[in-house]
């Protein structure tokens, strides 16, 4: 799960990391007052779940109350669009106004978790201000790195002074980041965070060092014990579809740009699926992982979901498994096509137990579906329907 | 001998009585797995289903029948500690099939088994299957038939697909392991493929991987350098978005190393063959056998 700017450096000053001054505004006037009672310049940041605001128009330095509450009004109800959003944006529904900073240094200091060691791994670099990936591109050997150890999961006073050491730092900066490095690591650990940055930890001509910006996700599989972090979920940052999907019990969707729909079953199939489409120059619609496939309503659903992308131009259905059962599945198809006006053409492939019932629902429903016997040759029926070729 | 489970596995079942666990231990009964005992915290000293004892606590039921391995369908919440439970006991394999457990406290896990030098397979996994001899898992089985070629997968319904377009080939599998979907396993592909090296039933691995994490990267590292059977893989995702999770906890792009063009780049470099859709794998797996022969 996601959370916004301003969420994130909360947690981090509640740990004790030092953050500049500020607050979140939902009009133009809160953010012409905060303006004001900052005083000076001050910077005003769309809040929304992605990065890379900055060059989106999404981060606005101004010099007056007044300033600030023109740029605030034409951020807010805005979609800003940046290169981590996909095509359509996200919405700004409030943004942060903080005290301009005259920063001399940036560096960035970073928690994610390393799957090839099942450990967290502290990550820390002079060059902060870029994104980690493009520091580990261009100029690897200023990463610092450590991991935590995953059997106590915390980290030791010397790791902090590896860090520390690492970066080229006057003694003041030094002595900051090796205290706030245990912080984030506390943070990180007892938060149940899957990323937490701090990006750029800025250092200033006054000689402060601040998160200047702060992005914490979490892992969704532990929000159960952390109620604190679940309340600040925000539906308004999600693709409608995506969260009606959610909403429906269909275990994952993700919409893509294409035109071909699937329904699948297992998360891996799924995505074979996709490959396999756009292998032969299709191009997929979305992701659908239909879960355990144990009820046709969810089968209802998940069509209602595809169907409702208007750039749906065919809909492959591939079932497989032991678990599925074709009955159940054509049960749910069935009543989708009695539901919903489907104009598109429907090829399916279901392979499971009770096949033989799912046949005679089928046809004595008389809809009139593409069936497909062998994985590839759904993908290729469904590749040529989308294409508006007629099948032969 | 297979790897990690044949004729000699004597099962528990952690969460026997559950709704779950107790539907899928059915099913490996069913296919001949010697299921020796149930741990349902509080329900011990009952008989599940008539045939299976019932104890409070794995120390229990290793103590009194002899169990060596493990399958846990146990709540997430509280299913890290049942891992722990069964590794404490010394069981292996230990297949944790439960989705949904916080990454934190696998990292514990994994971290212990290591320790203890026990193998977690999972979580979030269909389980384990040797063909025609042992099954500890939630697969189906007509999918699968005796033979000698590995199948390791981070993924269920691939792995069902996959084993029965081989199984269609008559291409039979020594053992099919899905390692699961998670970003940390309590065994990588790397150390299952360290596995079939060493096991004399299998001549050739399919490896099914996809986007997220640098599990494929290690496994390349131990084909390149330990490898001497012909490996075969495929990556799903190749079209998957970044920053997107696809389904799988462990699914999602986040650096250049987590992109199936990374992956398929490292295994193709290590030696191994990387085809682009899953019904290639098993006309390339009867190829590399045949130019083997």
């Amino acid at each position: 799960m996601r959370i916004h700017e301003y969420q994130a450096k909360k947690f981090l000053a509640d740990y004790g990391v030092s953050v500049p001054r500020g607050a979140m505004a939902k009009t133009a006037a809160e953010a012409a007052g905060i303006a004001k009672e900052l005083g000076g310049r001050v910077v005003i940041k769309a809040q929304i779940h992605a990065g890379a605001r900055g060059k989106a128009g999404g981060i606005k330095t101004v010099d007056s109350p007044d300033e600030a509450e023109r740029e605030t009004s034409s951020l807010l109800g805005s979609r800003l669009k940046t290169h981590q959003t996909g095509e359509e944006g996200l919405i700004v529904n409030s943004v942060l106004v903080e005290e301009a900073l005259n920063s001399i240094k940036e560096l960035y200091l970073g928690i994610a978790i390393d799957s090839a060691t099942g450990a967290p791994l502290l990550m820390a670099s002079e060059a902060g201000g870029m994104e980690i990936e493009q520091i580990a591109e261009k100029t690897p050997e200023k990463i610092v790195k450590c991991h935590v150890d995953p059997g106590t999961l915390q980290l030791r006073g010397f790791q902090a002074r590896e860090i520390g050491f690492g970066l080229k730092l006057g003694d003041k900066e030094r002595a900051a980041v090796i205290d706030i490095v245990p912080r984030l690591c506390s943070l990180f650990v007892e938060k149940d965070c899957s990323l937490a940055e701090i990006n750029p930890l800025s250092v200033t001509a006054d000689g402060r060092v601040l998160a200047v910006d702060a992005k914490l996700n979490f892992d969704d599989s532990a929000l159960y014990r952390h109620a604190d972090i679940k309340e600040l979920y925000d539906p308004h940052q999600e693709n409608e579809l995506e969260m009606m999907a959610k909403k429906k019990g269909i275990a994952s969707y993700v919409k893509l740009e294409g035109d071909i729909g699937s329904m699948v079953n297992g998360a891996g199939l799924a995505m074979a699926v996709m490959d396999a489409i756009k292998h032969i120059g299709g191009k997929p619609a979305n992701f659908l992982d239909l879960g355990t496939v144990n009820n046709p309503e969810r089968v209802l659903n998940a069509f209602k979901i595809i169907a409702s992308d208007p750039g749906v131009k065919c809909i492959l259905v591939n079932i497989f498994g032991g678990m599925a059962r074709v009955d159940v599945i054509t049960r749910g198809l069935v009543e989708a096509y009695s539901q919903i006006d489907i104009k598109v053409p429907v090829v399916a492939r279901l392979k499971g137990t009770n096949a033989a019932e799912g046949e005679r629902i089928l046809s004595e429903s008389g809809i009139n579906l593409i069936k497909a016997d062998a994985f590839h040759e759904a993908i290729e029926k469904a590749v040529t329907a989308a294409s508006g070729n007629v099948l032969g | 001998m297979s790897i990690l489970i044949d004729e000699g596995t004597r099962l528990l079942v952690q969460g026997i009585t559950g709704s779950e666990g107790g539907f899928y231990t059915h099913g490996c009964i069913e296919y001949g797995t010697n299921v020796v005992a149930g741990v349902t915290p509080g329900k011990g000293g009952s008989l599940w289903a008539e045939k299976v004892p019932v104890f409070n606590t794995v120390e229990n039921a290793v103590r009194e029948t002899g169990a060596n391995a493990s399958i846990i369908f146990v709540p997430a919440a509280f299913a890290a500690d049942a891992a722990f439970e069964a590794a404490y006991a010394g069981l292996s394999p230990i297949i944790l099939i439960t989705e949904f457990i916080p990454t934190l406290d696998m990292a514990r896990v994994r971290n212990f088994v290591k320790e203890k030098g026990v193998y977690l397979i999972g979580p979030n996994c269909p389980g384990v299957i040797s063909p025609g001899k042992c099954k500890a898992g939630i697969m189906i089985p007509q999918a699968f038939m005796p033979g000698r070629v590995g199948v390791i997968s981070r993924s269920g319904t691939l792995t069902y697909e996959v084993a029965a377009m081989l199984t269609e080939k008559e291409i039979g599998q020594s053992t099919c392991v899905g390692v699961g979907g998670d970003q940390i396993p309590g065994t990588t592909m790397a150390e299952v493929l360290a596995l079939f090296e060493k096991d004399a039933e299998t001549d050739a691995v399919v490896l099914i991987g996809e986007i997220g994490g640098g599990f494929e990267q290690t496994a390349a590292e131990f084909i390149r350098e330990k490898m001497s059977k012909p490996v075969v893989a495929f990556i799903a995702g190749s079209t998957a978005p970044p920053g997107r999770r696809m389904g799988h906890a462990g699914a999602i792009v986040t650096g250049k190393e987590g992109r199936a063009e990374e992956k398929k780049k490292a295994l193709a470099d290590a030696g191994a063959t990387v085809v682009d859709t899953p019904p290639e794998l098993s006309d390339m797996i009867k190829k590399v056998l045949n130019s083997e022969n």
